[in-house]
Formats: C-alpha cells, sequence, structure tokens
C-alpha cells in the first residue's frame, strides 16, 4: 500500500509540475516577458557580450548546426585533455594519475552526448577539478545543446516560409542561464539538506570498529548530483551512483532525485504544445510518453514481485538497496532507462529478466519515453512523423503534421533518424558477441551474458549511460566501441533531425479542416504507441528473444548458469 | 446520355494472359531493381537456388530448401503480375482510343494545296481540312469555319457538338469526327504528346514516373527493408552466443535459407508488391470517369484538395434560368398573366422561354392549341429592344401586342404607349431581385400584367454532395457573374460555403493565388481561354474536352464528358488512391507482428532444450505450428499469397466514404490495422495444417 502512495505521488507530482515548467520554458525561448529575465537577465547579456553573440541574429538549419558541432568539438576537447592531464593540475588531493586515452575518450564523449556512461569508478579515477570543471560542466551544456536542437525543431514545425531555425548561442545560453543553473542551484540545495555531501576536502581515512582501516571518499557531490538527474545525464560522482548514501541518503531526496529525472523532459512536451499553439498537441505527446512509461513500469512491478522461481522469494531484494525497497527501485529503473538518464538507486544487472527486459526495450526505443532532455522529445516527433506519414495517408491526403505535409525529404530523415542508432545496437553487439575481446567483458553466461552486451550498445546508442554492471567495459574494445556508439547514437538523430526542422520551416501551413488528419486525439495517442512498439518490437525481438525472454523462461524452469 | 468506356472486368482473359507473360518479363533485374523491396526477394530467390543447386550436388538435397526457393520465385512473380495486371488493364482502356487514331488519314493543306499524308507524319503547326465524313487526325484548333463534330469516340457523348473557330468551342481532338460542314483545323500537339499519348506513357511501366508520394513510401519502404535486413544478419551473431551457451555446435546456427525466409516475411512485400498496381489503377479509374490526367501528381494533389472552385452555371445550377412563378400586377389575375406570358413565348426557343410555356401548362393546363399562325406575328428578342413577345390579331380586328422583358426595357415600352407602370409592379421587382431571382415583366399593350419569376435552378443533390465535401474538410467557392445580392441567395440555397460574384475572368486567378498563400489546395474546373492562367495556377486544373486547347494545355487534367461536376469525382478517386496506399502499408507492416510469432519459435526452439522437453523459446509458439520448417514455409505461403489476394483491392481501391478523417481514419485503422495483425495468424495457422494434411513437410 505504502509503495502504491508512493508511486501515486510521484506522478502527481510530475503532472502537476509539467504544465508549471513547460510554461516557463516556452516563455524563454519564445523570449517572452519572465520573472527570471529580470533577475539574470544581465547574465545573458553578459555572456552574449563577452563572446561576441549577436543574440537578435537567426540563422537556419545548417548554421545552427554547425555552431552546435563546434562547440560539442570543443566540449569533448577540454574533458579529454582534463583526463589526460589531471595529474599536472590542481584540486587532485589525492593525487590520481592521468587516466588512458581510451577511457578519456570514452568519457569525454560520454558527457558531451549526454550519456553519462562511465566506464570507471568515480572516486578511485578523477579528481574534483576534472569532475567539476570537465564533467559537471558537460552535464550542463549537453542538456542544453538537446533542449536547444529540440527548440529549432519547434520553431521549424510551427514557422512557415521562413529559413530561420532562431540562434543555437541563444538557445544555448537560455537554457543554461533561466532553466538548468536555476532548477540546479535549489535542488543542490536541498540535497545537501538532506546529508549529500558537498565538500573540497580529502577523503577521510577512519579506522572500523573491526580496526581496519577505511577511506571515505567524499567531494563536491551536490552540485553534480543536481545536474546529472535534471539534465537526464546520469554520471554518478560515486561509482555506486544514486544508490549511494552521500549521493542519495533519505526516501526525500530519493523522491526528489527521481522526479528531476523526468521533470524537465515531461515539462517539454508541454512547452511543445505552446510552440504548436495547442496544448492539446503537447498532451497528447505526454500521455502517449506517460502511457508508455505505465505500462513499463507495471511489466516491471509484475516481474519484480513476482514469484522468483530460483530464488524462491517474491520481492526481489537482489542488488535493491534495503532503504529504497524493491518499489522505489523499480520506479528508478524505468524513469532512468524511458528518461536517457542513466543514473541508477539500484543494480539493473540483478533485476528480474522481464524488467530486465523492459529496460533494455526502454533504451532500443531510442529514448523516447519523456527520454533525454530536448533529445526525447525530437526522436518522439521522428516517431512521430513516421506515424503521421504511414497512417495518414489513410485519410486520402498528403500526410500532415501541425499543417506540414510530411513528404519525401522528412520521411527519408525519420527514417535515418531511426535506423542509424539500431544499426549501432545491431552491429556492435554482433561484433561484441562474435569476439573473444567483446565476450571476454562478459561476468555471465547463459542468455543473461547476451542481454548485458545488448544492454551496453543500447544504453550507448540512446545516450543512456546505465549499464547492467556485469559487464567490465574498461577495456579499448568496448571504451572505443561505446564511445563511437554514443557519437553515432547522438549525431545521427540530431542531424536528420535538424534537417527535418530546416525543410519543414520553408514549408507553408495548411488550415485545418475536418479533412486533416487529427494529432491530438485518443486515436493518435493509440496509433503513435503502435509504431513504436511495432517498429521498436520488430527491430529489436528477435535478440530480445534470445536474451531476456529466453532467460525468462529458463528461470521459470529453475535453469540457471 | 453518357455512356462510360466498358470497364475492363478485372481478370478478362486477355489482359489475364497477357499480364501472365509480363510477369515473366518483369523478371528483368534492371526492371525490378526499381523496386528495391521485390529486388531483395529475388536476389533470395536467386540465392536459395543456388543453394538447392548445391545441395543436389552435394547430395544432401533438401525439399525444405526447394519449396523455400519455389515460394520465393512465386513472390517476385504475383508482385510482377498485380503490376503487370494493372497496366494491362489501363492499356485496354487507352488502346481503344488511341486505334481510332493511328489508321486515320489526313488532308494537308500546303500554299492552299491539299495532299494526302498518314495522320501519324502530321506536324505541329501544320494545317488540315476535315470535312463531314472525315476523322481529325489530331488534337488541334479550329481555325477557319464551323462544324458539328461527333466525339462519342472518346466521351461515349452520342450527340453532336459543335467545333467553330474562334471563341471557346475551337479546340478538337484526335479520333473525333466530322459530321457536317468543313473546317480547317491547325494542329496543336506534337505526335506522340496528345493527351492520349501522354495518358498511355502514364500507364505503361517504361516510362512511368514515380509520383511524389510513391517516393515518399518507397523510401519508407526500403529503410524498413534495411532495418530488416540488419535484423536478419546479425541474428546468426546472437544465436552463435546462444548455441554456445546452451551448449549446442556452431554447426547448428542458422542455415542462409532460413535466414533469407525470414528476411522475406520481415520487409514489407505486400505494399511493395502492389505499390505500382495501386498508382496505375488509379490512374485507370480516372480513365473510367472519362478524365484524362496529364500527370500521376495530379491525382495525388486531387486527394489534398481543400478548396473547390466551381462555376455557378451548369455546375451547381442546371444551366438556365427556369420559369417558378406568376406574380400579378394589382387587379390582373394570375391565370390572366399565365396565359399572356405562355403567349408571348410560344415562339421563345430560349430555354427560359420554354420553361415559361412549362409552367402555364403545369399551373393551368394551358396549351397554345387556339393561335392560328395567320394571325399572329411572333416578335423576336434583338439586342436593341430587349424584349420578345407576340401581336395577335383578334376576330374583332383589335390588335393583342404582348411583350415580356427586363422592367426597364417595358417600362419605356409602356410609357411610349401612354401606359403607367405600377408602383406594386416596381416592388414585386425589386423583391424578386433580392431573392436571386430575375424578374421579367409581362404587358399587354399599355398594361402592365405582372411579374414572371425566372430562378436559377440548383441541380438537385449538389446540396447533399457539398455537404459531403465539407464533411471530408473541402470548402467549394462559387463563382458567378451575378451581382452579389442574387450569388448569395443562390450560395445559400445551394449550400455552397462562400461565392465570388460579379467574378472576371482575373478574379479567378487572384482568388485561387489568395488561397494558396493560406496554405490551401484549390482545385478548379475551366473551358475558356480566358480560364487558362487560373487553371495553369490551381493545384488541380481540370479543363474540359468542350474547351479551347489554351485551357486545355493549361490544366493538368482534361474531362472528355465536359461535367462539371467531375471535379468532385476526381478528387475523389486521388483519395481513394492515397487511402489505398496509407491501408496496405498498414496492413503489410501489422502483418509482421505474426511472421514473427511463427518463425522465432521455430527457429529458436532447439536452444537451451533439456534431454526431456523442447526449449523454453516453443512457449512463444502460440499458433501452435506442426514443426519448426512447417512453421517457416507456412510464413513464406502466406507472405506470397497475401500479394494476389489483395490484387482486387489493390486495382479497385479501398471501399471510399465521404466521411470525415477522423472517421475514415478510424474505419481503416479497425480494418487494416487490426484486420492486418489479426490475419496472418488465422492464414498461417490454416497453411500449416494444410501442410501437415498434404504430408508436405
Amino acid at each position: 500500500m505504502n509503495e502504491i502512495i508512493q508511486i501515486v505521488l510521484f506522478i502527481a507530482a510530475l503532472i502537476a509540475l509539467t504544465p508549471i515548467l513547460g510554461r516557463f520554458m516556452a516563455k524563454v525561448f519564445m523570449n517572452e516577458r519572465h520573472l527570471l529575465k529580470l533577475v539574470l537577465g544581465w547574465l545573458e547579456r553578459l555572456i552574449y557580450r563577452l563572446c561576441g553573440i549577436d543574440s537578435s541574429e537567426e540563422t537556419n538549419w545548417k548554421v545552427y548546426l554547425s555552431g552546435l558541432f563546434v562547440f560539442n568539438f570543443i566540449g569533448f576537447l577540454v574533458v579529454f585533455l582534463l583526463q589526460m592531464l589531471q595529474a599536472y593540475l590542481p584540486l587532485n588531493p589525492e593525487h590520481l594519475p592521468n587516466a588512458a586515452w581510451h577511457l578519456s575518450f570514452n568519457t569525454a564523449v560520454s558527457f558531451m552526448t549526454n550519456t553519462n556512461w562511465q566506464s570507471y569508478a568515480g572516486e578511485t579515477t578523477f579528481g574534483y577539478l576534472v569532475q567539476m570543471l570537465g564533467l559537471t560542466v558537460q552535464n550542463f551544456v549537453s542538456a542544453a545543446t538537446g533542449i536547444a536542437v529540440l527548440v529549432a525543431l519547434m520553431r521549424g514545425l510551427t514557422r512557415k516560409t521562413t529559413e530561420n531555425l532562431g540562434n543555437f548561442w541563444v538557445d544555448l545560453t537560455r537554457s543554461v542561464v533561466y532553466v538548468l543553473l536555476p532548477l540546479a542551484i535549489i535542488f543542490s540545495v536541498i540535497l545537501v539538506g538532506q546529508g549529500v555531501v558537498q565538500t573540497f576536502s580529502p577523503y577521510t581515512h577512519v579506522t572500523t570498529l573491526q580496526k581496519t582501516q577505511q577511506v571515505i571518499p567524499l567531494g563536491p557531490a551536490a552540485s553534480q548530483i543536481a545536474i546529472k538527474q535534471l539534465g537526464t545525464n546520469g554520471g554518478g560522482f560515486f561509482n555506486a551512483n544514486s544508490a549511494h548514501p552521500f549521493e542519495n541518503p533519505t526516501p526525500f531526496s530519493n523522491f526528489l532525485e527521481m522526479l528531476t529525472i523526468l521533470l524537465i523532459p515531461a515539462a517539454l512536451t508541454f512547452t511543445y504544445g505552446r510552440f504548436a499553439g495547442s496544448n492539446r498537441q503537447g498532451w497528447t505527446v505526454f500521455i502517449v510518453m506517460f502511457i508508455l512509461f505505465a505500462a513499463g513500469l507495471g511489466l516491471s512491478l509484475y516481474s519484480e514481485y513476482g514469484h522468483n522461481a530460483v530464488l524462491h522469494v517474491a520481492g526481489n531484494m537482489e542488488g535493491k538497496e534495503t532503504r529504497f525497497g524493491v518499489a522505489n527501485s523499480v520506479l528508478w529503473s524505468v524513469a532512468t532507462t524511458d528518461a536517457s538518464n542513466g543514473s541508477v538507486n539500484a543494480m539493473h544487472d540483478s533485476l528480474s529478466p522481464l524488467s530486465g527486459m523492459v529496460a533494455i526495450f526502454n533504451l532500443m526505443l531510442g529514448e523516447v519515453i519523456f527520454g533525454g532532455v530536448g533529445a526525447g522529445l525530437y526522436g518522439m516527433v521522428v516517431f512521430i512523423i513516421l506515424t503521421v506519414f504511414i497512417a495518414g495517408l489513410m485519410v486520402g491526403r498528403t500526410p500532415e503534421y501541425l499543417g506540414k505535409k510530411v513528404e519525401a525529404f522528412e520521411v527519408k530523415m525519420a527514417i535515418l533518424a531511426i535506423l542509424v542508432p539500431s544499426l549501432v545496437i545491431k552491429l556492435f553487439s554482433a561484433w561484441a558477441c562474435t569476439s573473444s575481446y567483446g565476450l571476454a567483458g562478459l561476468n555471465n553466461a547463459g542468455p543473461h551474458g547476451l542481454s548485458e552486451i545488448l544492454y551496453a550498445f543500447s544504453s550507448a546508442a540512446g545516450n543512456n549511460g546505465s549499464a547492467f554492471a556485469g559487464l567490465s567495459a574498461n577495456t579499448v574494445f568496448y571504451n572505443i566501441t561505446l564511445g563511437l556508439g554514443m557519437l553515432i547514437g547522438r549525431f545521427g538523430v540530431i542531424i536528420p533531425v535538424m534537417a527535418i526542422a530546416g525543410n519543414m520551416a520553408s514549408k507553408k501551413i495548411t488550415p485545418v479542416s475536418s479533412g486533416t488528419f487529427r494529432t491530438d486525439n485518443w486515436l493518435f495517442v493509440l496509433l503513435l504507441i503502435g509504431v513504436i512498439l511495432i517498429v521498436g518490437g520488430l527491430t529489436f525481438f528477435p535478440a530480445l528473444a534470445l536474451g531476456p525472454i529466453m532467460e525468462h523462461f529458463l528461470m521459470n524452469s529453475g535453469i540457471t548458469f | 446520355m453518357t455512356t462510360r468506356h466498358k470497364q475492363a472486368s478485372l481478370f478478362s482473359k486477355k489482359i489475364f494472359v497477357q499480364a501472365f507473360k509480363d510477369s515473366f518479363v518483369k523478371m528483368n533485374p534492371a526492371l525490378l531493381v526499381k523496386n528495391p523491396v521485390i529486388f531483395i526477394v529475388a536476389i533470395g530467390a536467386v540465392m536459395t537456388t543456388i543453394i538447392v543447386f548445391g545441395d543436389i550436388f552435394t547430395k544432401h538435397f533438401s525439399s525444405f530448401n526447394l519449396q523455400i526457393s519455389v515460394w520465393l520465385w512465386f513472390t517476385v512473380l504475383f508482385a510482377n503480375f498485380s503490376e503487370a495486371i494493372a497496366e494491362g488493364r489501363g492499356k485496354a482502356q487507352a488502346e481503344s482510343l488511341r486505334k481510332s487514331r493511328t489508321q486515320t488519314k489526313a488532308r494537308r493543306l500546303i500554299n492552299g494545296k491539299e495532299e494526302e499524308v498518314l495522320a501519324p507524319d502530321l506536324k505541329k503547326g501544320d494545317t488540315v481540312v476535315c470535312e463531314s465524313g472525315n476523322v481529325i487526325p489530331a488534337d488541334g484548333e479550329v481555325i477557319e469555319g464551323i462544324a458539328s463534330v461527333d466525339e462519342s469516340a472518346i466521351t461515349g457523348e452520342s450527340a453532336p457538338v459543335i467545333r467553330e473557330s474562334g471563341g471557346d468551342r475551337s479546340a478538337v481532338t484526335g479520333g473525333t469526327k466530322v459530321i457536317s460542314d468543313r473546317i480547317v483545323i491547325r494542329i496543336t500537339s506534337e505526335q506522340g504528346n496528345t493527351f492520349l499519348d501522354r495518358m498511355i506513357a502514364l500507364v505503361e511501366g517504361a516510362k512511368r514516373q514515380k509520383t511524389p508520394n510513391e517516393i515518399a513510401l518507397t523510401i519508407l519502404l526500403s529503410g524498413l527493408t534495411i532495418i530488416f535486413l540488419l535484423v536478419v544478419v546479425t541474428l546468426p551473431t546472437f544465436f552463435g552466443y546462444s548455441l554456445t551457451a546452451s551448449g549446442m555446435p556452431q554447426s547448428q546456427n542458422l542455415t542462409l535459407p532460413v535466414l533469407i525466409a525470414l528476411l522475406v516475411c520481415l520487409i514489407p512485400t505486400t505494399i511493395g508488391g502492389l505499390l505500382s498496381a495501386i498508382g496505375i489503377s488509379g490512374m485507370d479509374r480516372l480513365l473510367q470517369k472519362n478524365v484524362i490526367a496529364t500527370s500521376g501528381k495530379a491525382i495525388e494533389a486531387a486527394g489534398d484538395v481543400d478548396v473547390l472552385l466551381l462555376d455557378k452555371t451548369g455546375t451547381i445550377t442546371l444551366g438556365n434560368r427556369m420559369a417558378t412563378d406568376f406574380v400579378p400586377a394589382e387587379g390582373v389575375s394570375k391565370e390572366e398573366l399565365a396565359n399572356a406570358a405562355q403567349l408571348s413565348s410560344l415562339a421563345d426557343e430560349t430555354p427560359e422561354g420554354r420553361s415559361v410555356v412549362v409552367l402555364a401548362k403545369e399551373l393551368f393546363n394551358m396549351r397554345g392549341k387556339e393561335i392560328h399562325p395567320s394571325d399572329t406575328v411572333f416578335i423576336p428578342f434583338t439586342a436593341q429592344t430587349r424584349m420578345s413577345g407576340v401581336d395577335i390579331k383578334e376576330s374583332g380586328g383589335n390588335v393583342r401586342s404582348i411583350r415580356k422583358g427586363a422592367t426597364e426595357s417595358i417600362k419605356k415600352y409602356i410609357q411610349n404607349n401612354d401606359g403607367f407602370f405600377p408602383k406594386k409592379v416596381e416592388e414585386i421587382v425589386s423583391d424578386l431581385a433580392r431573392q436571386g431571382a430575375t424578374p421579367l415583366v409581362v404587358a399587354e399593350n399599355n398594361r402592365v400584367l405582372g411579374v414572371i419569376h425566372l430562378k436559377d435552378i440548383v441541380k438537385g443533390g449538389i446540396k447533399h454532395r457539398f455537404a459531403q465535401l465539407r464533411q471530408m474538410g473541402i470548402r467549394t467557392v462559387m463563382v458567378t457573374g451575378d451581382n452579389p445580392l442574387t450569388a448569395a441567395a443562390i450560395a445559400a440555397e445551394a449550400g455552397v460555403d462562400d461565392f465570388l460574384a460579379e467574378a472576371k475572368p482575373e478574379d479567378k486567378l487572384y482568388r485561387i493565388r489568395q488561397e494558396q498563400a493560406n496554405g490551401h489546395l484549390v482545385g478548379m474546373i475551366g473551358d475558356g481561354t480566358n480560364d487558362a492562367p487560373a487553371l495553369a495556377q490551381a493545384d488541380v486544373g481540370l479543363a474540359m474536352n468542350t474547351g479551347t486547347q489554351a485551357a486545355r494545355e493549361a490544366g493538368n487534367m482534361v474531362d472528355l464528358d465536359s461535367n462539371p461536376t467531375k471535379l468532385i469525382e476526381v478528387v475523389e478517386t486521388g483519395k481513394q488512391l492515397l487511402m489505398t496506399r496509407g491501408a496496405l502499408t498498414t496492413f503489410s507492416i501489422a502483418n509482421d507482428v505474426a511472421k514473427y510469432f511463427a518463425i522465432i519459435p521455430a527457429i529458436a526452439t532447439s536452444l537451451y532444450a533439456t534431454a526431456h522437453a523442447a526449449g523454453p523459446m516453443s512457449a512463444l509458439n502460440i499458433m501452435k505450428l506442426a514443426t519448426p520448417q512447417s512453421a517457416i514455409l507456412s510464413a513464406v505461403i502466406f507472405n506470397a499469397l497475401i500479394i494476389i489476394a489483395l490484387i482486387p483491392l489493390a486495382l479497385k481501391g479501398v471501399k471510399y466514404r465521404p466521411i470525415s478523417a477522423n472517421r475514415v481514419l478510424a474505419l481503416n485503422i479497425l480494418i487494416y490495422g487490426f484486420g492486418g495483425l489479426v490475419v496472418p495468424f488465422i492464414g498461417i495457422k490454416l497453411i500449416d495444417m494444410l501442410l501437415v494434411v498434404l504430408h508436405i513437410i
């Protein structure tokens, strides 16, 4: 009962906050008057002046995109070099050595692409400077990059006969200054109040009751955790991520950290509705995401609470923190894999097969169920375009979305955006399955091993960053392939999406009539869910059948490996 | 009056045989490659065939591999057949039109001298002479003379039509026959580029261009094909991992024929195979309605049209005004007025005049019998007097001068006869004008008798038609030269959404541009030369066959019947074409779910099997298919047969209903989406049962 109340409370809070934050973000990106502009407007203007940005200038999609490339490449370089050189740099009280080149590559890509896959253990690998100047900065700007792409797409879908999609630098600045920074500051303060550490002191060495020496890692954690949750980043300060008591000490901090995973992605659906000039359009997308979220949650809960034929328990506690329990761990696992966040408060490797499958499937769908900040919604728009094209023909008109005709170019780009990440998952997983260096990373035999490999590449391609912990991924093979997977998974979607935005912006808007294929009703909700599940399902069903589904059947007949 | 072209029955023997032959001709890789989905199937068929031969040489013959190979070939053949039969029907339709023309001889005029040449040798700009009995050799324009022409060969309309130089009736079509008089024609179309030639090219495979929507759909289908190719290519690695994990040798890994079978089942072969048949049959259906489209793109655009510009006369109203009432002046009985009106109209052969006679007969059973021609002088309508009427000598020597005409002219007539025009009648006149009617005043000598109420008669059923269009989201705009008052009244009666009154030709063009700027797609009908710019500007310009050559060149469709309501049918055909594509795509994709449930358990059932039981994957064999091999074969067979089963649907198009987009969608989702999920489960199970009964597996 307590569990049900907590889940209901979580959902209620999410639904309540969506329009509030969503409306605010709409004001920010439509450049309307809002309260924070009075408070922080000087900071925005200062950034423009320092960087020489003309905030009134708007560009076409290619210029917008090349700004994004330049910015992300610089970000990558900074993080890469910070890791390679940390031994020579300050704020490294534990004197941690320079990182290996392949780990540095993997980590730099990982944080630049909003993935936050961690092949390393934070407390034993990176000093405070790398964590703060490298990783935390990317936590902000990679999230802001996702929002910027979405904002450009929203403009493309709703403007008519223009080339201009806005200014990348302005959108980037505004999402950091008005959205991410204020939310992160408030949230870190609350977290510190709950007992999350925030200090520059070196690690504490204590003698335990058994007279053994123990090292207790510390650091500026709260500030990184706030943005890691809000920006759907997920990279933990400590290796155990939000299962660690210094990252996530209390049930209340747990509740807030879960809520902040979905907060911005959910609110952006409302912003989307504001841009489209119809709140219904936004809520339709929200409902689709919510239904898929609820279905995954339901299946996971069923699977975790059901009778486990091997452990002979109902309510599988393996790999979960006792202070959170089953329900809160499952809720987190579904939320974090839906939202491309990747932070964890329980070990996904220990989830029962079906809830593990839900997590993998969430990743495989390309992180569109709420998804990464910005990224989730622009990924969803790709599915929307596909749905509109397939089903829209059935009303006897060239399919259109928000009055814009969906034609060959859009279909081509949408297919690319779906094809490219699944290419990464399939091909790299196949490579790992057939190579000794791929199989060497496995800690588990049987179908679960296949699940671990699939999870890793799905996590990379979906820019999620969480892991089935069974895989030892800090090897040259995995660091490089996963790094490439993250890059392709990120930009293989961003490029087609920006192309769609640019092409759509140049089109006329057909006025709505009763001959229009409606995209804001229950029929469309049903269709969109159908297309997501069928396209996603058809692509990955064979692999999932041999992995988690097989494991589920084997477990039920009491066979383990 | 109009007889449609005989519809080629779906499977007339000749078309059937030709299509059968063509399906083999279309095996040519250069043709197959145009259809990526079917091309992949063909590659699969070739590969399995090679494997079968390899099996035979290594003495490991597998009947399973052979059957897979055979059914893959059938899949390609069936897809080819669907395209061939659609082409066959379209060609048969066009061929009968073309036949009339190829043997025609022409009398070419060169410097005033005639010479006889074959019609195909004519060039654009040549002038030819046609006299009664001659067949017009090519499309052209009358530059001299007037003639009646029998156009039944292309329109099916048996009544001859008048064609004359100058004006809006100057265009003639090749293949039609002059039945009286002599005309000189300037040939306006290059041979091989007449409407018919363009139409035939649209139907024939080699020259057919993919329409924008077809291109988009092909991209989608190719994308899905690549995704499934990826699924199938990577599957053996995951399978190999599972073999190792369950302690089985790698030699048990999936064979190439099984992988190819899986691929072919997953890729959207159904819609891929039927796509071009759907497009061709759309054009064919249009041709059956006696409309020639100059591009497939135009038909698609017709489905998108959401504003229709319709001329009032002929489209919304019957061509002519009709008398609907007699409104007498004070002191005059209605019967007296009717009598006078009838007498004045007896010789009036205009439709308005005839309608007066008819009305009098209907109301008072009057007939014009009592009139003796010797006593009667009919006064015809002239542009100067703007009246018509009759002078009747009565027995007493009196002359009854009855006149009817526009208010102003009768007023003048009365004043000239020292009569006066009653105020009451003026009121009646202005009252009628307000209602959108045309008042016609009747006077006898110096007395005004009353007013004939002449009214535009809105065509029966047109209001209902417009209501249907509105439901489909199409707005109708009536274009008329009438004054706004009259136009508004008729617009209200006919139920059009908007009207353009006192319209000049350039107003049409302006209106179309305005609608297009607001994001609408506009369809219109036109015939006159001054319609040409508007026809060219409209997204769908339907030119009437009786119209000028300029109009026909400007539009992207020609209606051979010259029936203005045809535009509505054209829109419906366009919508039906797009719906059919969407429905079959949805069906095709939904089918894959069942095929997975047939094939995945079949191939994985041996994995992790324990000594006493099948592997855990057999739990997913929810159809309870007999053996792994029968399961795979059933899926492949179903996949091939469904193409054949859906050919009639592809050719006829999905059922069209004039209802709102939302309801159409809900209905089609139910039939083709939900149906697409369920049908293959049933079909595959039935085929599996049949295979077991026949001991094929």
